[in-house]
């Protein structure tokens, strides 16, 4: 219950993450465009802003996550990500989604169900060191 | 040179995450969500050297990321960053003793597949 919670919520806010990095930065092509004065007013836009505190709030959750579920469990299953944000670019920013990022959609989706069959941590807790004061 | 780069941001990436779960696995579950609590997990935290350096190997991934960019499409770029899901199983397999059975493996190989596909 609690690894499908917070799984749950590493998911949510890389999705949330990425879309609002990519609502503030899209159309503003900074790699041709290249002036310092687009980059800071790209960079201090309140989407870019919201993107870099969801995705350091995203990284926190990973770390809770990872005290207690294997990487090898949490690295793939957290992929459904991508299918995520592929379909939320879809559906909120209008862009297409070709028949091979379908496909790729499609292998993500097997893979995670696949992995989330398996045990959640392999290996066994450290013994508890003595208590810190 | 690309696959050269390729290499380094898969492995510094992966090097990176098993380095996180070794720490985080050291530092033990976290039960207690309370905002309180989570405050004092992450005084604990900022202290432990297995995150700093994990830190630093993902800032090199990303740094040999942007160099790979500048001299290959990301058509692929991306594709090719894939193999991290291998790379990472690998690290998880041999160096943190996870036990990888054939669905993870399995599953693992098709997220790569698909992630490499997604990016075409």
């Amino acid at each position: 219950m609690k690894t499908r919670v917070v799984a749950g919520i590493v998911v949510l806010a890389n999705v949330v993450g990425n879309f609002c990095l990519s609502s503030g930065l899209r159309h503003r092509n900074l790699v041709t465009a290249g002036s310092p004065a687009a980059w800071l007013e790209a960079l201090t836009s309140p989407w870019v802003f919201l993107g870099v505190a969801v995705l350091a709030f995203w990284m926190l959750s990973r770390l809770a996550l990872l005290s207690w579920a294997d990487l090898s469990w949490v690295v793939p299953v957290t992929a459904v990500g991508y299918v995520l944000n592929a379909l939320a670019g879809r559906v909120f920013l209008g862009e297409q989604i070709s028949l091979a990022r379908w496909g790729g959609i499609l292998l993500i989706t097997a893979g995670v169900l696949l992995v989330r069959t398996t045990a959640i941590r392999t290996t066994q807790p450290e013994r508890p060191r003595e208590k810190r004061r | 040179m690309n696959w050269l780069l390729v290499g380094i941001v898969a492995l510094s990436a992966s090097l990176g995450d098993a380095l996180q779960t070794l720490g985080m696995k050291l530092h033990g579950e976290i039960h207690d969500f309370r905002p309180r609590a989570l405050g004092r997990v992450l005084g604990r935290l900022v202290r432990n050297w297995h995150l700093g350096l994990s830190l630093v190997l993902l800032g090199v991934s990303f740094g040999a990321f942007l160099l790979l960019l500048s001299v290959a499409d990301l058509s692929f770029a991306v594709p090719a960053t894939a193999v991290e899901y291998i790379s990472t199983t690998l690290l998880a397999r041999y160096l943190l003793g996870e036990k990888v059975n054939w669905r993870r493996w399995a599953g693992a190989a098709l997220v790569a597949c698909g992630v490499a596909l997604l990016a075409l």
